[in-house]
């Protein structure tokens, strides 16, 4: 595909990440924000290239893994109602909420099902006018220009039957949240490309200077990913703390200007409870009261919800930075991807998950030697 | 009946039947509707002098067996589910002969019949059940098995998925065939007979919520055409598996797990058509995890490995076989991928259905 | 967090009131909203996250990129600045994309 296979190729991302080599006088812990970016790091194992000095921290941008508990398990009672067709993006199936998850809900009679689009939400909404669609709003700044158009449709068109169970969270306060964080290590970020596309870079600059901390926007394939990390290194080793855009392909310093008038007609700014973190303030959107009839969490009382995380699991600290995933107690005991007990060993993107398999080989080489 | 004497056996009126556009539970009561839908469109369809008895049971001539050079019988079960039942490249009833056939191929077998067991769901189109018994048909003739017995059931409306086939499938092992005689060691390589995730990503292209346009097609196909001319060219072929549901990753984790040993393989040696990748890349799904109904893995030993990947490219279905990877002594139970960049990553072994991905 | 993909833009349409187009994908035609793209034509490529065009590509930049990872000059910019030289080479030929590069 144009536009992703010239970003993939084997030769230059070998001579990148020589180049970072040569480069790096210390060690730097560098933390990727996104899930897609670590998918991508994990996936092309593009870790292994990169000089010992090079540490990269898996960070909370995974919307699967931080999308809070209670709203889990609100999830789920909504998706058991009669009548309801509950519709997801195919990630948050597996995500364990207090007593089971979506699959669970679905096996158990439940009507869920598996939306490449929320349009595609939408649409079944027009065609079973006889049942409540709800679709479960989740993501970052990313996802949100759509779920914004869902609901401004639904309202346009009249579909009174269309809901959306809204937790949307921002990048920016989550930069702030780790870099406050007690015991920090994270030195440099790598700013996730795709958020940018829609609310440009202009966010970065004061975190920047704030924290005293390099923000690199990069895309998701290799080169880019390796070209990001390079530039972080240069400005870590050159003692500058500044943003840069190194996927100016598709990232301008504005961003996409109409998609955030309709992000901000639709949604509103709100605290939000990341999943294993805590509350973080102002890190979320909601919808805005003028939309409220289109607020699943209005449309649907379902009261009683006592949420029950694992007491073992210790996912907050992994998505902070804090602590590697193998040094949770848990992992590769009780929690494993096919039992896992916190949303972070659920896809092969969450940092527990891919620390799993990744880890499995290196305990079988050190046991081999 | 062929005198001039009234059917007695059925009502003298004119019969609803032919009127039947839509299976109803009389369909599998085993009255008049059950044979009406034999005659109509079960035999003539799948019609050879075994399945012509309508006995209890078939009753095969031993000539079939005898005249073959065949030393041990195969024998294979599988049942077959998939929504929607028709999809580009084929249908439920391609999976269903394809599939047995294939079970019974990659243990050496040539297939020699299948047994067909029909679920219908009240409100089933009948067109759609002609159409796939069609489809069976064809499938058969191709891969020259016969269908010689079978049973249909409805179930109400609302506990079937449609129609589900299971078929069974005897096959004859040649005398002298080494096939499985020692397990997978280090040393061996692993080839793959063509392009992977043609079929699940055939399937998700006309899946409701997800559907998109693209020249994808099942790879559906009866292998054991294929696994005779590389046990001919290469008989010490260590074993063969379809990589179906699961894909490459789930079979190649099989091997590893019941052989004891670990592989190795090469992602960019994989062969993958370009637009089954771009589907992959847009719904977020491991080309290496979607399901095949063509191709085989083979594990060779690797004196013999050009002359099996020459034997698999001079046959129609495997023209695009590759050597994709070498069985190894290092992490034993593992499935490693060399990606483009010089790195190894774990492929573990998918835990369900792949679904598609926003992050 | 967000799988984005870049499609080319075949053909644009007002559906409801909403512009609304085919892209195409390697091959893979999907219906697409181009309402947070009004600037984009058909040719264009675009990238699409959940079935929303969300940005235009920049075939400019993208060249730039591309000529700059090819370049092994790059990497002696980075040492200079480390060491805290002006560049080596002159980056007339082959300059890395300023820090917010300029759009068309």
């Amino acid at each position: 595909m144009k536009h992703l296979a010239e970003y993939r190729d084997g030769d230059t991302a070998r001579r990148l990440a020589a180049g970072i080599g040569k480069i790096v006088t210390r060690p730097w812990a560098i933390m990727e924000v996104c899930g897609g970016q670590t998918h991508s790091i994990i996936r092309h194992a593009l870790d292994q290239l990169l000089p010992p000095e090079v540490e990269l921290i898996h960070g909370p941008g995974c919307p699967v893994c931080v999308t809070p508990l209670e709203m889990i398990d609100r999830a789920l009672a909504i998706a058991a109602l009669p009548g309801t067709i509950f519709c997801s993006f195919g990630d948050m199936l597996r995500v364990p909420g207090s007593h089971g998850d979506l699959l669970g809900v679905k096996a158990a009679g439940g009507d869920v099902r598996v939306v490449y689009s929320p349009l595609d939400a939408l649409e079944l909404a027009r065609r079973h006018p006889d049942r409540e669609v709800v679709f479960f709003a989740i993501g970052f700044e990313t996802t949100a220009p759509a779920n914004a158009m869902a609901v401004r449709l639904a309202e346009r068109g009249g579909v009174k039957n269309f809901s959306v169970l809204v937790s949307h969270v921002l990048v920016p306060p989550a930069i702030a949240a780790v870099m406050e964080s007690p015991g920090n290590r994270v030195e440099a970020f790598l700013a996730a490309g795709h958020v940018c596309s829609v609310m440009g870079t202009l966010q970065y600059p004061p975190l920047c200077d704030r924290y005293r901390v390099p923000i690199v926007v990069t895309g998701f394939e290799p080169l880019d990913l390796l070209d990001g990390i390079r530039r972080t290194v240069v400005q870590l080793e050159a003692g500058r703390h500044e943003l840069e855009n190194a996927y100016s392909r598709v990232v301008t310093e504005e961003g996409n200007a109409v998609a955030r008038a309709v992000i901000a007609d639709v949604f509103e700014p709100c605290d939000r409870t990341w999943r294993g973190i805590g509350t973080i303030p102002a890190s979320g959107w909601r919808l805005a009261e003028r939309y409220a009839a289109f607020d699943a969490e209005h449309r649907f009382a379902v009261g009683g919800i006592v949420t029950a995380e694992s007491p073992l699991c210790r996912s907050g600290d992994v998505l902070r930075g804090a602590i590697k995933p193998s040094s949770c107690p848990a992992f590769g005991r009780e929690c494993t991807p096919r039992t896992p007990l916190g949303a972070t060993m659920v896809s092969g993107e969450g940092a527990c998950a891919a620390y799993y398999h990744a880890g499995r080989f290196a305990a079988d080489r050190e046991g081999r030697r | 009946m062929s005198d001039d004497r009234p059917d007695m056996s059925r009502p003298a009126c004119p019969s609803p039947l032919p009127h039947h556009d839509r299976i109803v539970l009389g369909h599998g009561g085993g009255g008049g509707l059950t044979r009406e839908l034999i005659e109509k469109v079960f035999l003539p369809a799948f019609t050879n002098s075994v399945l012509a008895d309508l006995g209890d049971s078939a009753v095969l001539p031993a000539a079939w067996f005898s005249s073959n050079g065949g030393e041990r019988l195969a024998f294979s079960t599988d049942a077959y589910v998939v929504q929607p039942l028709v999809f580009p490249g084929g249908s439920i009833g391609d999976l269903a002969v394809n599939g047995t056939v294939n079970d019974l191929a990659m243990r050496g077998a040539r297939p020699v019949a299948l047994s067909a067991a029909f679920i219908l769901e009240e409100g089933l189109d009948v067109g759609v059940l002609s159409r796939v018994v069609a489809d069976m048909a064809r499938a058969a003739r191709t891969a020259g098995v016969a269908i010689v017995t079978g049973d249909t059931k409805v179930v109400e409306r609302g506990r079937g998925d449609g129609l589900s086939i299971t078929t069974a499938g005897i096959g004859l092992v040649p005398a002298g065939s080494r096939l499985g005689s020692r397990p997978a060691e280090a040393g061996d390589v692993i080839l793959v007979s063509g392009t992977v995730g043609d079929h699940g990503m055939a399937v998700m292209s006309v899946r409701e919520g997800l559907a998109f346009e693209a020249p994808i097609q099942s790879d559906s196909a009866a292998l054991h055409g294929l696994v005779a001319d590389l046990l001919a060219a290469s008989p010490d072929v260590v074993l063969l598996r379809d990589p179906t549901r699961g894909g490459l990753a789930m079979t190649l984790g099989e091997i590893v797990a019941e052989n004891g040993i670990g592989i190795e393989f090469d992602e960019g040696a994989v062969p993958i058509d370009p637009v089954v990748a771009s589907a992959c890349e847009i719904l977020g799904l491991d080309p290496f995890q979607v399901a095949n109904e063509g191709k085989l893995v083979a594990v060779v030993p690797a004196a013999g490995a050009d002359a099996a990947l020459a034997a698999l490219r001079a046959h129609p279905r495997g023209g695009k076989a590759a050597r994709i990877g070498r069985v190894v002594a290092d992490h034993p139970g593992l499935v490693v991928a060399r990606t483009p960049y010089g790195g190894t990553r774990i492929v573990p072994m998918p835990l369900g259905e792949q679904l598609p991905r926003i992050c | 967090m967000c799988l984005a993909v870049p499609g080319r833009i075949e053909s644009i349409r007002e559906e409801q009131g909403t512009r609304m187009g085919k892209v195409n994908f390697g091959g893979v035609v999907r219906d697409v909203c181009l309402a947070y793209v009004p600037e984009a034509v058909v040719g264009d490529y675009t990238i699409v996250h959940v079935g929303f065009a969300l940005s235009r590509i920049d075939e400019e930049s993208a060249i730039e990129t591309l000529r700059t990872f090819a370049e092994m000059g790059l990497l002696e910019e980075g040492l200079a600045e480390i060491r805290g030289e002006a560049p080596l080479d002159e980056p007339a030929l082959c300059p890395l994309p300023p820090a917010e590069a300029p759009r068309r």
